[in-house]
């Protein structure tokens, strides 16, 4: 009878192909991944059949959220230094340097003007309890909103502007200055009122701003018989 | 690989030459294999995938305080949408009111519903001119007889025909924000190009609260 021979020293696999695999998959994941932003209110958004990304640069955001609050945003580092700053004289607000810089680097704001020393100094758990929002009622002292709306458009335009001439200068594909304008972008709440999302869309249609865009999520497109 | 390497390497063997020990060129990849998948398992997690879309919307230009706005809007082939709160109500052409001066008999409200087989089925209805032209032109496309860019001309062209449906929102206090725009979707699938969210009227708005009751 012959003997099984067991083989010698520890049993071994060679694992580097599984590990070559892991780390490609690693890669891919990183590398695919974009971050969700740190919003203060996490809003559901009605679905459509539109599959027009949002745009990433020179967005001008106003959520609603669900129980009727008013939240800013704009994107662009410059946009928002210029855009803090005009509020600022405006309204008579003093800032340190840590609640300037914490203004650069947070998402959407959603505080009266009198309270966004206090707000810049709050973390973001802090704000997201806050039921503040902008004012947007011109009978009740200035409509703030209208205020941020008009200087970040003005200063997302200038950015535009400077990016649309060094991204010129860089190439000689003919480039798309309306890809540099800033876009306004809405993000209501599906079970908000509308009557509040109108009252910011008036806001934008004052300042004669009428091309808004809505954020959706995808729904399937259905076919249509005519 | 991952082995625990217990033969090392020549000894001293009694007698024989001095040999430089032998050492495992092998490094042990546990704990990298185990970040590796540590990272892995996160970045699939946290990832996501479908990003978020935009719908755009053009609204009409405000009017100036100079131009006044009739309170009838003289619109042809115009479908007039009234949104509450998860309900929608629609009537064509021009609007009645009870009484009014022209001698017209009330406008009446008809209901439907946010589902495919109401708004949907009736814009299908309606607005045959253009999903006509839209399949024409689909065909034509598919057939690599028009280019891309072309095509979105000609469906911008069909939208803005004169004889097009042109619909007009209204929508109260308690209408949602999802109620807007699942019919602004609607809008959308069915290739109206012509819309416009208007103020309602509150000859409207009583004839919207009589239905609702």
């Amino acid at each position: 009878m012959g003997k099984i021979s067991m083989p010698k020293g520890a049993p071994s696999i060679d694992m580097t192909p599984m590990v070559d695999l892991a780390f490609l998959l690693v890669t891919f994941f990183m590398l695919s991944a974009n971050f969700r932003e740190n919003e203060p209110v996490t809003v559901a958004t009605p679905s459509s059949i539109s599959d027009k990304e949002v745009p990433q640069k020179h967005l001008i955001m106003v959520t609603v959220s669900q129980d009727g609050l008013v939240y800013f945003n704009a994107t662009g580092n410059k946009t928002r230094e210029v855009l803090l700053n005009n509020m600022c004289a405006k309204y008579k607000v003093a800032l340190t340097k840590e609640q300037q810089e914490e203004f650069l680097k947070m998402s959407s704001v959603g505080t009266p003007m009198k309270g966004l020393s206090k707000y810049l100094s709050m973390n973001s758990q802090e704000r997201s309890k806050l039921k503040w929002g902008i004012p947007t009622d011109s009978t009740q002292g200035p409509n703030e909103l209208r205020d941020w709306i008009n200087f970040a458009h003005a200063a997302s335009l200038k950015e535009g502007q400077a990016d649309y001439e060094d991204a010129s200068s860089k190439t000689t594909d003919k480039l798309e200055v309306n890809d540099y304008k800033p876009k306004f972008v809405l993000k209501v709440d599906g079970k908000a009122e509308y009557a509040r999302a109108k009252v910011v869309i008036e806001v934008f249609r004052d300042l004669n701003i009428n091309n808004l865009n809505f954020v959706t999520s995808l729904e399937q497109k259905p076919t249509i018989k005519a | 690989m991952a082995e625990i390497s217990d033969s090392g390497g020549g000894g001293h063997k009694k007698g024989g030459k001095k040999r430089a020990k032998k050492n495992s060129t092998k490094v042990d990849m546990t704990p990298m294999v185990d970040l590796a998948f540590l990272l892995l398992t996160f970045f699939v997690l946290t990832s996501t995938f479908s990003k978020p879309k935009v719908m755009s919307l053009v609204y009409p230009a405000k009017p100036d305080d100079t131009e006044k706005i009739d309170e009838t809007q003289r619109i042809n082939n115009a479908i007039t949408f009234l949104v509450s709160q998860d309900k929608i109500f629609y009537y064509e052409g021009e609007f009645y009111a009870p009484g009014n001066a022209k001698g017209k008999p009330t406008t009446v409200l008809l209901e439907t519903t946010f589902g495919p087989q109401g708004v949907r089925k009736l814009l299908t209805e309606k607005n045959k001119l253009v999903l006509g032209e839209k399949a024409k032109l689909d065909a034509r496309l598919a057939n690599k007889e028009i280019k891309q860019e072309e095509y979105e001309k000609l469906l911008n062209k069909a939208k803005a025909d004169k004889y097009a449906l042109k619909v007009l929102i209204k929508t109260d206090t308690k209408a949602t924000c999802k109620n807007f725009i699942d019919l602004v979707d609607e809008l959308k699938i069915n290739s109206i190009g012509v819309v416009a969210p208007v103020d309602l009227m509150q000859s409207e708005l009583n004839l919207m609260e009589a239905k609702t009751k």
